[in-house]
């Protein structure tokens, strides 16, 4: 290691590493320089300017984001000066921005506000002509508003640096900078994946996803419906934080009850369907294993992975697995196979979803997915959505007594569990398919080397003196490029599994805002959300999805076997080339 | 020379015609003048006789400029009707028409000297100029019998490239491009970066309003600025050359890309250049209309093919510029110096200018001066030498108010700073730059909250859009000069304006922003009391903002209508043969009525 | 698609080949899109779609760099461009009376076309004939020290221009 360095930070003398940013070393010393458009995870855009510093010597005040330190250097973070020019800088974006927090979603919420709020500024100097845009809400999922936007640049950076969808782009200059998709095509015609992981980086609410709360409010008081609702792995794991509990909790059990208080029906578990899913996914695979079917096969659980798909690897469509994912699952079992048990009509059955995830309203509305002509799912809220809910109908999340899914599509292993995080469906599929496949039970079952948030991940299996190898890649962009070593060496792998958001459902696009304290996508609080499944998964007696006994009473009652023709109409799907083409830039 | 060259017939020329063919002259109808000159010359039957199309002399104010060599006869604000008499008075007759010849001062014709012997020259002392309007820029012969390529020869038969670097430091040369960095450090920083590929780049993306300079350059010898490139290429040990060039400049672009060619096939540009294992070749790329590509991180933005944003510095391009790659990038003059630092020496360099800056500066002289163009005079020449002396003062018998240089990032410097000298630290000083060279020069008719107001709208208008205080701040503070000038200045308007200046010079991200409020900020240090005029008494004293004039008609009025028939908004009333009458309140100071009078009955106040 | 628009989307495509060609061939992005407005006129979004297929560049890539340069027209434009020079020197000589007048006179503001597609509005910014300030040009052509009535007869003379030609042709 390099030789440590002096520096002074507000005339006090420390000892810092080299090679690191006047900002890095600044946190690290506890001072928490002011920052807007810095996100550890994106490269550096040095824009906003509210991280700047006076250094001594230097002309101007350098961003601190961008600024690298050097041995001797002075460093003031917080003179009269300097405090009121990044007081301006903060006033001159609130001057080009709606004045109306109260009513915006982001209230309470939004990193302008608390940086305003930290600056102290109390009076406007500089009004004048604001920027005037019309909402975007052609998107089934993600809104975009430029008014709000204050061009941080994040969102555009997130989607082609980290997703690298390409679907963002600031356009035009100057005072009239505007964040959009080529074309200024509206986001619904646009390669967007629906995979909201802008949203999860504004820091404004210049992306929101597209809020059903009120429909949601408003069917849950309709007495002629039977209001039944699902819930992904990874909302228990995150909802506590949208409840100002640190993350990691798991809410399981008070999500449940908090979800009976809001008026369902009946609460239904994702998990339950992931566990289908490994039943179906692994017969798949196994069956192309021993009938040189399309391999590598990859997974489809998630939404804009598919989208991405589709539209960016239309070559690839063969060799992703037909399942429908969990959600879709879980839907069009509750409108066939549950409504069927409780003797109701299905029309009558309002099938809800509480996802981590944004794309999942994306996807509830794809034609291909309709059951009987019926949607599976007919409403999609975020974790934050649900939150939200939760609070504004008065119910103590934090205090409640937990409780028990429903039957029969309530239960669920321990390997349905983790498919919320990274690796977590490879690692289920292997629990099943090795047992189905070698008719032996997988002692170790924890798969250390496909876990953790390395972008690409692999892994080895031997299945009966054949070997099986695996790759895992969450966050588009490291989906593209394990895409693209596919596309040159197709032998390489058999099976890949592929999360649209980074880390998995745990990071997507619907997860709770970043606390105050923290940074959207912190690698700490992901991996905290991810410990909070595993712990789950360990604590049940249940760990393999082929052991949970309501999904083996489905199979018993009503799809018979795995690949039946029963399972094929339900849990199954296609997919298609979709214009406009993405077009993914050789360069990575 | 003669001996290194691959291609060497070189043609026996008795006189050499030189045809300005700059925009004015064009104007001028330069191009008829060519077409009549040619025909006549037929027609007689005159032998050994070439004509050349230079580039702008910077003499607009007497285009159509034609120069006659050997002798350099000049002759200024030639009709196509004097063709027939020069060409048997002169060519066939061997006596230059002296009624046509411009003699006036030591401004326009004596550096038409092959430069050799070039040498002070009145107040002018051409360098970087120095073969603009002697030489056909189109034809690398005519630039080889000025010592062209001498430079490289000498270079990579004789110097190491740590040799050409430490003459370039000891010349003192800046980067003309504004900032005035020390180029032979910035070579240095470059030459001793590794990591792999280097790249040399030529900006030549003017985009000052008003400025003209390096077009100028590049028109009239673009071979210099090849040179100067291959030059910098081999001391810092790149094989590849841009240069960053304005769409808009397409005479520039196809004297650049003719000159390419022909350097290549001579073996100066290309593999293994002169016959040593030296190799360089040079690509140009188009710019499209951005000013803020002139800053150095925006302009490899731009060749990479993006869109035109700075970003945070370090790393600096010399580290980490073009496609990653250690970057070297000069602006036209600046290159257009070094084969003279080169033959001349770092020594004789040095001793022109100052302490501080050495060597010549173009300036692109216009605004209320008679003689507008390219001047170019040794640092340390007084801004007063320039406007009197080389411009030829101020017409019309007004007053000088100011001097802007430095263009948006300049500032206006008035009557008492006339005697500030030339180089980069004493305008600094004065409260303007050196910048790219555009010198602007202010009569009393012209508003300075008007011109700040201009300028500021400018770099608004070009602000990339990245950063917060460029972006944002620079709409409020046209926003407020704006109202100030339509009369709906507020108290405390002044003061919102230095603040807002202030803060976005220490806080922009890159120069142009960091720049951006110096024209407003200079006005408001030297012109104060006409802000004040503007805010509290809604007053211009150059009667130029619109919405504070009032216009009355005299007594002079004969009733003719004019006026009445032109007003847009119906504010003349008045019956025929008699005195007519604008109502103030329908009045939208349009001016037009005022313009129409020939009477001179409507005055403005 | 017409012989002219086959012939224009050959060329476009050679010059294309050429630059991927080449290393870092990402860089000729903006070089390729002059190819597209000469050829063009402007940059046409089915014509933008093609260079990002071509070149594999993100359509978002490119729309970022055609909206950021101001030369890039991005819908069709008239079969003449005013270009009135607002360079310091002609500001200084009353670039903005010139400007006021050509908007009047064509009732459009800068960027726009005319209704017959005859003009094309556009600000320069610094023609480099600042001796005969203020000036405009329309197409290739400088016009110099103008002032109302002057440039009203220039545009005048266009459209006469335009009317016997139209008249010839019928």
């Amino acid at each position: 290691m390099a030789e440590q360095i002096t520096i002074y930070i507000n005339n006090k003398e420390y000892k810092v590493d080299p090679g690191q940013t006047i900002m890095q070393a600044a946190d690290k010393l506890g001072f928490h320089i002011p920052r807007l458009c810095y996100h550890p995870k994106l490269s550096i855009e040095g824009a906003c300017r509210v991280c700047i510093v006076e250094v001594e010597g230097a002309r101007n005040y350098v961003a601190s984001c961008a600024y690298p330190v050097a041995n001797g250097m002075k460093i003031h973070t917080n003179s009269q000066e300097l405090r009121q020019a990044r007081r301006d800088i903060i006033e001159l974006i609130l001057d080009n921005h709606p004045l109306d927090c109260h009513v915006c979603e982001r209230d309470g919420n939004c990193e302008l506000q608390r940086l305003a709020s930290s600056m102290g500024i109390r009076a406007r100097h500089f009004q004048g002509e604001r920027k005037v845009y019309d909402k975007d809400l052609s998107s089934e999922a993600v809104i975009r508003d430029p008014e709000k936007c204050i061009l941080c640049g994040r969102c555009v950076r997130m989607c082609s640096e980290i997703q690298q969808v390409h679907n963002l782009t600031q356009a035009h200059r100057g005072f009239d900078t505007v964040v959009m998709p080529a074309y200024d095509m509206p986001m619904g015609e646009s390669v967007c994946t629906a995979c909201g992981q802008c949203i999860n980086v504004c820091p404004t609410a210049a992306f929101l996803e597209k809020n059903y709360t009120q429909d949601l409010f408003q069917k849950l008081n309709d007495p002629n419906l039977i209001k039944v609702v699902q819930f992904a792995p990874s909302v228990r794991a995150a909802i506590g934080e949208a409840f100002g509990i640190e993350p990691g909790r798991n809410m399981e059990g008070e999500l449940i009850a908090a979800l009976r208080k809001l008026g369902f029906n009946y609460v239904f578990d994702t998990q339950f369907s992931a566990d289908l899913t490994i039943m179906e996914e692994g017969s798949e695979f196994l069956e192309r294993v021993q009938n040189n079917g399309k391999l590598p096969m990859i997974t489809s659980c998630s939404s804009a992975w598919m989208k991405c798909l589709e539209q960016f690897y239309p070559d690839l469509i063969e060799n992703v697995s037909t399942c429908k994912s969990p959600m879709s699952m879980q839907g069009a079992l509750t409108k066939s196979y549950f409504a069927q048990k409780i003797g109701v009509d299905p029309k009558k059955i309002l099938s809800v979803a509480a996802m981590c995830c944004t794309a999942k309203k994306y996807e509830a509305a794809r034609e291909e997915l309709l059951v009987d002509g019926m949607r599976g799912v007919d409403i999609v809220v975020t974790t934050r959505e649900i939150s939200w809910m939760i609070k504004s109908a008065g119910i103590d999340l934090l205090h409640i007594q937990p409780e028990e899914p429903d039957h029969p599509l309530g239960e669920s292993s321990g390997a349905g569990a983790i498919f919320g995080v990274t690796g977590g469906v490879m690692e289920a599929a292997i629990r099943t398919a090795y047992e189905l496949y070698t008719g032996q039970t997988l002692i170790d079952i924890e798969l250390e080397s496909i876990r953790g948030l390395k972008g690409i991940k692999e892994g080895k299996i031997d299945l009966d003196g054949k070997e099986i190898r695996v790759a895992v890649a969450h966050g588009l962009g490291n989906a593209c490029k394990l895409l693209d070593t596919v596309r040159k060496d197709p032998e390489r792998y058999h099976f890949i599994e592929i999360m649209g958001c980074p880390g998995g459902c745990i990071g997507g696009g619907g997860q709770p805002y970043a606390q105050a304290n923290s940074i959207p996508l912190d690698e700490g609080a992901l991996m905290k959300r991810a410990q909070a499944l595993y712990d789950l998964d360990r604590g049940k007696t249940i760990r393999r999805s082929h052991d949970n006994p309501d999904v083996q009473k489905l199979y018993k009652e009503f799809l018979h076997s795995p690949l039946s023709k029963v399972s094929h109409k339900y849990l199954h799907t296609h997919y298609k080339a979709k214009l406009p083409k993405g077009i993914i830039p050789k360069n990575g | 020379m003669a001996d290194l060259r691959k291609d060497n017939n070189v043609k026996e020329v008795h006189y050499k015609l030189t045809l300005c063919d700059g925009p004015t002259c064009i104007h001028n109808q330069s191009k008829q003048l060519h077409q009549v000159l040619d025909a006549e010359i037929k027609n007689r039957g005159v032998q050994n006789v070439s004509i050349h199309l230079s580039g702008c002399l910077g003499m607009c104010k007497k285009g159509p400029i034609l120069i006659v060599n050997p002798g350099y006869t000049m002759y200024g604000n030639v009709k196509a009707a004097d063709i027939p008499e020069i060409v048997q008075s002169h060519l066939v007759e061997g006596k230059p028409v002296a009624r046509l010849t411009i003699i006036e001062d030591h401004l326009y014709n004596r550096f038409f000297r092959i430069f050799g012997d070039v040498d002070f020259f009145g107040k002018q002392m051409r360098i970087t100029l120095r073969n603009c309007g002697i030489i056909d820029p189109e034809n690398i012969d005519d630039y080889l019998s000025v010592r062209g390529y001498e430079a490289l020869a000498k270079v990579l038969t004789n110097m190491k490239p740590q040799d050409v670097i430490a003459e370039v430091k000891k010349s003192g040369l800046r980067g003309r491009g504004g900032a005035g960095f020390p180029t032979g450090l910035k070579w240095e920083f470059t030459a001793k970066a590794v990591n792999g590929d280097k790249y040399v780049i030529c900006n030549a993306d003017e985009g000052d309003p008003g400025a003209f300079m390096d077009r100028g350059t590049i028109e009239g010898d673009p071979h210099t600025v090849l040179e100067g490139m291959i030059i910098g290429g081999y001391a810092i040990g790149a094989k590849k050359g841009i240069v960053y060039i304005r769409a808009e400049y397409p005479l520039a672009i196809k004297r650049l890309e003719k000159a390419m060619d022909a350097a290549r096939q001579c073996g100066f540009l290309g593999k293994n250049i002169l016959g040593t294992d030296f190799s360089f070749d040079i690509e140009i790329r188009l710019g499209a209309g951005a000013f803020v590509c002139g800053e150095e991180t925006a302009l490899i933005h731009s060749i990479e093919g993006s869109r035109g944003m700075p970003r945070p510095r370090p790393p600096f391009p010399a580290v980490s510029g073009l496609f990653g790659k250690p970057t070297l990038i000069n602006n036209v003059e600046t290159w257009a110096n070094i084969p003279v630092v080169i033959l001349d020496g770092g020594d004789w360099f040095s001793s022109i200018g100052t302490e501080t800056s050495k060597g010549t500066k173009v300036f692109a002289l216009a605004g209320k001066v008679r003689n507008t163009g390219m001047v170019e005079v040794p640092m340390g020449t007084t801004l007063r030498e320039i406007v009197y002396d080389i411009g030829g003062g101020i017409p019309n018998g007004k007053k000088l108010k100011a001097i802007q240089t430095g263009g948006p990032s300049g500032g206006c410097l008035p009557e008492q700073y006339l005697d500030t000298q030339i180089d980069y630290e004493s305008l600094a000083k004065a409260g303007s730059i050196m910048g790219s060279g555009g010198m602007i020069v202010i009569d009393e008719d012209s508003c300075m909250v008007g011109l700040a107001k201009f300028f500021i709208e400018f770099t608004q208008d070009e602000s990339c859009g990245k950063c917060t205080p460029c972006r944002e701040g620079t709409k409020r503070m046209l926003e407020i000069l704006t109202r100030i000038t339509r009369g709906e200045g507020r108290p405390g308007d002044i003061e919102k304006l230095e603040r807002l200046g202030g803060m976005i010079k220490k806080s922009s991200l890159c120069g142009l922003g960091q720049s951006a409020p110096n024209p407003v900020l200079s006005t408001i240090k030297n012109f104060r009391a006409e802000y004040e005029e503007h805010i509290h008494q809604k007053k211009c004293r150059a009667g130029q903002c619109a919405a504070m004039l009032s216009y009355t008609i005299g007594e002079r009025c004969v009733g003719c209508g004019a006026c009445k028939r032109v007003c847009p908004a119906g504010a003349i009333e008045g019956a025929r043969k008699e005195k007519h009458v604008i109502d103030a309140a329908k009045c939208i100071r349009c001016g037009q009525c005022f313009d129409v009078c020939k009477f001179n009955a409507v005055s403005k106040a | 698609m017409t012989q002219v628009e086959t012939d224009k989307l050959n060329e476009l495509n050679a010059f294309m080949e050429q630059a991927v060609q080449n290393e870092h061939s990402d860089s000729y992005l903006i070089a390729v899109l002059h190819k597209v407005q000469q050829l063009y006129g402007y940059l046409p979004r089915e014509v933008m779609d093609t260079v990002a297929d071509k070149m594999q560049i993100p359509t978002a890539h490119i729309w970022g760099v055609a909206t950021f340069y101001h030369y890039f027209n991005l819908s069709p434009i008239g079969k003449h461009t005013v270009s009135v020079c607002l360079g310091t020197a002609c500001y200084v000589k009353g670039a903005e009376k010139v400007l006021d007048t050509v908007k009047k006179e064509l009732k459009i503001t800068v960027g726009q076309t005319t209704e017959d597609r005859l003009f094309t509005l556009q600000e320069a910014r610094c023609l480099g004939a600042c001796g005969i300030a203020p000036v405009m040009m329309i197409d290739d052509k400088i016009y110099g020290e103008l002032d109302a009535k002057k440039t009203v007869d220039i545009i005048n003379q266009y459209r006469k221009a335009e009317k016997q030609n139209a008249e010839k042709q019928s």
